[in-house]
């Protein structure tokens, strides 16, 4: 019984922290502009695949890890210079139709140049599972987790600590103000860009040793971080770990428990109801129309 | 004698399907006409909620999906007549859609468009899921349409049907605009506080042209199923959701003729990018993102202003 719920607990986390990484670049890119990147998923795959092929190439794994986060960071300062700038302030559903065309050419792109194959990467450190409480843990779980952690603190440092992190959550607050007092708001969204495909890219590459990557994952995944990030409420950073992490769990205790036929559809069906009750998300702000 | 120009529009229209015949040579175009046709009007439907109404939706494939299967369901399954299994279907996807309209509609922009993708996405995963019913993955056979025991066959007597019906929604689309309703609907898209205070009911609004356009797509899917003659799943899917949005918005967003436009483009599209192997995507993604960044109200509209700022 309760091996079999902490093993539920361990896939969710695990799936969960790839999720929250995921929503934490929507989040991101939400907040410096108002756009919803539906190209996120594709910067998940461009780091999941790139890594495994350069490993295959014969790339040392650590090395090959970093070039997959640039090549993942440089599309999506691609996408942003390329469809998002010169599209301006046009209205939402124009720049989710932009950014789906984003995704759309980033997809092609990989299975033009990568191929249709399935990939998997090498487990970071070994195939020996952990055994707590009668559940396993693979070693992998523990460093998509470790790593989540990880880049969680370094992100609540950037955002804290530095003016730079300042001036993007300054840009969020009030882009006219912002750019007032001397900040380059277009250089920030920028920089949202490229960070959010690189966070995109390290979730993908960390789940690629647990479940195969290819050139289409990315819709899905993308969705999820998505449903992870609208469930904790459109550019709150806590409210993107929450989220993903909960989607996580929410999944796996529905693959095991219910169906694993319909676990896909389970992070949609909570959506919906969380929506229903509460149209900001779990902690969004309540915002109020000026007239 | 002065016309409207949506009247001359709808005059236009109906004299194109009227005349297209002549022009075509073959059963494969005759097959490409009559998918421009259904995806017009689907789009002229959803256009009503999108363009007029300013509330997005990525599910509408959901309710194209129930259509279509629901009357390949009840008729090949349950042995239904084919008209009662469309109307099945429609009032199914009425009360679906009804249902979920009111909480669904109080959101806003991007949680909006998330309630609406999560809607089909879940839609579209029971279809693939409940084998037993829809054949799952590997789809199912669709019997012929048939009234009062006469049978639509063959890509002619289809479009003529089809055509028929994209004239049927051009016009009521166009009245509705024209009547008090829409331009209630107008006001709501350029401001909802404004609009309610102004004495509208806008959330009642907003749920009927919800209604109105996700039985438009039902409707669609069951005329679809029969003439194909075979379903797969994806035609519920996230992706056919994003190209009826698209048919919309790049046709021009508030524009009836600007949605048929979309919907032509958006069915030769594919066909014309087969030339380029393997390449369809990609060169698929940058015209959407092209036409987006430099034609952002859409082809109709731009080319509209273009001609007014010429004569002027």
């Amino acid at each position: 019984m309760l091996s079999e719920l902490l093993q539920f607990l361990f896939s969710g986390l695990t799936v969960g922290a790839m999720y929250a990484l995921a929503a934490v670049g929507f989040s991101l890119i939400y907040s410096a502009s108002g756009v919803i990147n539906f190209a996120q998923g594709e910067f998940i795959m461009l780091g999941g695949m790139s890594a495994a092929l350069l490993v295959q190439a014969g790339v040392p794994l650590p090395m090959a890890i970093a070039l997959a986060v640039l090549v993942a960071a440089a599309a999506g300062l691609i996408v942003e210079k390329l469809a998002i700038e010169p599209a301006g302030n046009s209205e939402v559903v124009t720049l989710v139709i932009i950014t789906i065309g984003a995704s759309l050419t980033l997809r092609g792109l990989a299975e033009v140049f990568l191929g249709k194959g399935n990939h998997a990467l090498p487990a970071f450190s070994g195939e020996d599972p952990l055994v707590i409480f009668g559940a396993t843990l693979m070693p992998q779980s523990l460093w998509v987790m470790g790593v989540t952690i990880v880049v969680v603190l370094a992100l609540a440092l950037f955002f804290g600590r530095t003016a730079l992190g300042k001036a993007v959550l300054a840009t969020s607050c009030n882009k006219l103000a912002a750019q007032l007092v001397g900040i380059n708001t277009r250089f920030i969204l920028l920089l949202a860009f490229g960070l959010s495909a690189a966070l995109g890219a390290v979730g993908g590459i960390l789940v690629a040793p647990m479940t195969y990557t290819s050139y289409d994952v990315g819709i899905m995944m993308g969705l999820k971080g998505f449903v992870a990030a609208t469930l904790g409420g459109l550019g709150s950073g806590v409210g993107a770990i929450v989220g993903g992490l909960l989607l996580g769990i929410v999944e796996a205790m529905t693959a095991g428990y219910i169906s694993s036929a319909y676990k896909d559809a389970m992070p949609f069906v909570l959506i919906l109801l969380i929506l229903f009750f509460l149209p900001q998300g779990l902690f969004g702000k309540k915002t109020t129309d000026r007239v | 004698m002065t016309m409207k120009p949506t009247t001359r529009g709808f005059l236009f229209l109906a004299f194109v399907l009227a005349v297209l015949p002549l022009a075509l040579p073959n059963g494969y175009y005759y097959d490409l006409a009559i998918r421009m046709a259904i995806n017009a009007s689907i789009a002229v439907g959803l256009n009503l909620l999108i363009g007029y109404t300013g509330q997005i939706s990525l599910g509408h494939a959901g309710f194209f999906g129930i259509g279509a299967y629901a009357s390949a369901i009840l008729t090949s399954r349950y042995g239904l007549p084919s008209g009662l299994a469309l109307i099945i279907g429609a009032v199914a996807t009425a009360v679906l859609a009804f249902a979920v309209a009111r909480p669904i509609l109080k959101l806003k922009g991007h949680y909006l468009a998330m309630a609406t993708l999560g809607l089909g996405i879940i839609l579209s995963m029971v279809i693939i899921n409940e084998t037993e019913l829809t054949g799952g993955p590997d789809g199912m056979p669709v019997d012929a349409f048939s009234l009062f025991g006469m049978q639509i066959v063959g890509e002619q007597a289809w479009y003529v049907v089809v055509a028929l019906i994209l004239l049927l929604v051009t016009r009521a689309a166009l009245n509705l605009i024209d009547a008090p309703a829409g331009r209630a609907l107008q006001a709501i898209h350029g401001a909802e506080i404004a609009a309610r205070v102004a004495g509208v009911d806008t959330t009642s609004f907003k749920v009927r042209v919800f209604v109105l356009s996700a039985v438009v797509a039902s409707v669609m899917g069951s005329i679809t199923a029969h003439y194909v003659g075979f379903l797969t799943p994806g035609v519920a899917g996230f992706f056919h959701s994003i190209e009826l949005v698209t048919m919309v918005v790049l046709g021009g967003m508030a524009s009836v003729f600007g949605s048929i436009l979309g919907a032509v483009v958006l069915t030769l599209l594919p066909q014309l990018l087969s030339a380029f192997e393997g390449w369809e995507t990609v060169v698929f993604g940058l015209i959407l993102m092209l036409t987006m960044i430099f034609l952002p109200r859409g082809i109709l509209p731009t080319l509209r202003l273009k001609f007014a700022g010429r004569a002027a």
